[in-house]
């Protein structure tokens, strides 16, 4: 029997909204077990003078003293998981002061969380298993060389990517929308092998990742079924030749964004969310829609246009989607829109998730929208860098999948 | 006998003063104690579900976060109760705390708002603040129409 991973939970207020028990379970179902470290009511003072945080809420003052007494190795712990109250400013403060000390001080991965009364296992899942991959494959998660012949599919919310590897060389891709979950992997997974003129029996290992992972790696008898924030990441680095040191991927998803601190191809600290679909991709392909132009066109419109010219703020995409229709009722031009619409996006992840992760450059922009020349523009503006977008950027959830799978073949 | 509210809600020290004097303590010892030996409930470790952060609405909008909104289901409950109270300010954690700030400046709020009899008292920092602090809660409990000891 696998020993589980042990997770540190640092929080305030979750056993009283009523989602403890979501908590135990999220960790559960990846292998993995919640505990609260023990700490003596002399080290709760004596902490929270030491680290010089002045917070008046008592449950946050034995998070501080719990963090150093992680930190300094008195409580073993393989990762941390830090939970606030949504809402709560002094837990907010609390929450994103010790991921950075922790993540400063030790090599502990790190997740962060604000939850309501709503928060389910479900929502937490993911952030879970990233944890414990960390915590449990490090050696997987080093590998820095595809091998062999592998596949890995990643079914994402909006669209499905299946990738062909040998050698480490991509050499068969399948790309279409995720409409009916197996028969559109399936679908992909046909397209990349007929690229790769390459059987499926001569497929050595799997790697499957995204929303979809679990549904289609079962279907597929996939080795490795992976979430995509370690996935991600992995692809991100390789595909960008930036294996070694730190570096920052961004992945603004069809549903979801993804911010991920990385040092050697192995996330540290990473934020998984976003308010509202206004935040998303999903908001750009509306854009593109109401512009009349296809998705593949909104990028070099926007690139033409000047987003200052048009108030835009789609943290709703509903009151997004309005800023839109009046601006081009006012007279703005498509391409302002399409740079307003981009702006605004980045603008949204800039604020809500950057600010909770170490910006470390470089920058690597990944998946679909990383496509969209305008929003990476947009990005690097607000960064004030040069982001990098890898070749294959739309596939990386699929290479980092058919990288990791690779490591199945001898066993790893 | 009158029903005294505590303050700190977990002072056990607190708790077990207002019973010495023939009065019902109000903290929340016994309504978690309640809560943890309910049947049928699953949501360890307090046996508090996400319905009660929607019950503490009661006490405070949706915009105040949940933890905040949970602990006054619990608590508020009791304070609505209470006849008396007795808030003790800047206390040790040894003797009684409660672990979120925000949830505390709320009860203590609406407790002074109760207009009921209140003793408010700072936590004695040395001997002499003790001997006072003992016989100011003395002498309000007794003053509640408590026994004498």
């Amino acid at each position: 029997m696998t020993v589980p991973v042990r997770i540190a939970q640092l929080s305030c207020g979750p056993e009283y909204s009523g989602i403890q028990e979501e908590i135990n379970e999220a960790a559960r179902a990846v292998g993995a077990e919640i505990f609260h470290p023990d700490i003596a009511l002399k080290d709760i003072i004596r902490d929270f003078d030491i680290v010089g945080l002045e917070v008046a809420s008592p449950d946050l003052r034995l998070s501080i003293a719990r963090a150093k007494a992680l930190v300094e190795g008195r409580i073993e712990a393989d990762a941390v998981f830090i939970c606030t109250c949504f809402r709560c400013a002094e837990g907010a403060i609390v929450r994103n002061e010790l991921r950075r000390y922790i993540h400063d001080k030790s090599l502990l991965p790190v997740v962060s969380y604000s939850f309501t009364e709503r928060t389910t296992s479900g929502t937490l899942l993911t952030r879970m298993e990233a944890l414990t991959t960390i915590a449990r494959r490090r050696a997987l998660l080093a590998r820095e060389k595809q091998e062999g012949i592998t596949l890995g599919v990643d079914s994402g919310s909006s669209t499905t990517k299946a990738i062909v590897m040998k050698d480490n060389v991509i050499i068969g891709k399948g790309w279409l929308p995720t409409i009916e979950v197996v028969g559109s992997a399936d679908a992909a997974v046909k397209a990349a092998l007929e690229e790769a003129d390459i059987q499926r029996k001569d497929i050595q290992a799997v790697g499957t990742t995204g929303y979809g992972r679990y549904l289609v790696g079962n279907h597929l008898n996939a080795n490795l079924i992976q979430e995509e924030l370690t996935v991600n990441s992995k692809g991100a680095v390789y595909l960008s030749d930036r294996q070694r040191g730190t570096s920052t991927v961004i992945d603004i998803g069809g549903m979801d964004n993804k911010a991920i601190s990385v040092h050697d191809g192995i996330p540290g600290t990473f934020t998984m969310g976003g308010i509202c679909a206004g935040a998303s991709g999903r908001f750009l392909e509306m854009t593109a829609k109401r512009l009349g132009v296809d998705i593949t066109e909104l990028g070099p419109l926007a690139m033409k246009g000047k987003a200052v010219r048009v108030p835009m703020n789609s943290y709703c995409i509903v009151f997004g989607t309005q800023s839109l229709v009046n601006a081009l009722a006012a007279g703005s031009t498509p391409q302002d829109v399409a740079a307003a619409a981009c702006h605004s996006v980045a603008e949204q992840v800039f604020e809500q998730q950057l600010q909770e992760i170490e910006i470390k450059e470089p920058v690597i922009m990944v998946g679909g929208t990383s496509l969209i020349e305008g929003l990476v523009h947009a990005m690097g503006e607000l960064l004030q860098t040069r982001i990098i977008v890898p070749r294959y950027s739309q596939y990386i959830g699929a290479v980092g999948s058919a990288l990791l799978a690779s490591g199945f073949i001898k066993g790893e | 006998m009158v029903k005294v509210l505590i303050y700190p809600m977990t002072s056990l020290i607190l708790s077990d003063m207002v019973e010495r004097f023939g009065h019902q303590p109000l903290g929340s010892a016994l309504s978690i104690r309640e809560r943890i030996q309910t049947p049928s409930i699953e949501s360890p470790p307090l046996q508090i579900s996400p319905e009660e952060p929607k019950k503490g609405l009661r006490y405070a909008a949706v915009e105040v976060p949940s933890g905040v909104r949970g602990r006054m289901a619990i608590l508020g409950p009791q304070m609505e109760e209470a006849e008396a109270a007795i808030i003790i300010t800047d206390a040790d954690f040894a003797f009684g705390c409660m672990g979120c700030a925000r949830t505390n400046e709320l009860i203590k709020y609406l407790v002074r708002n109760r207009h009921i009899p209140t003793l408010e008292l700072r936590y004695p920092r040395d001997e002499e603040e003790g001997k006072k602090f003992v016989t100011a809660l003395r002498e309000f409990l007794a003053s509640l129409g408590g026994k004498k000891s």
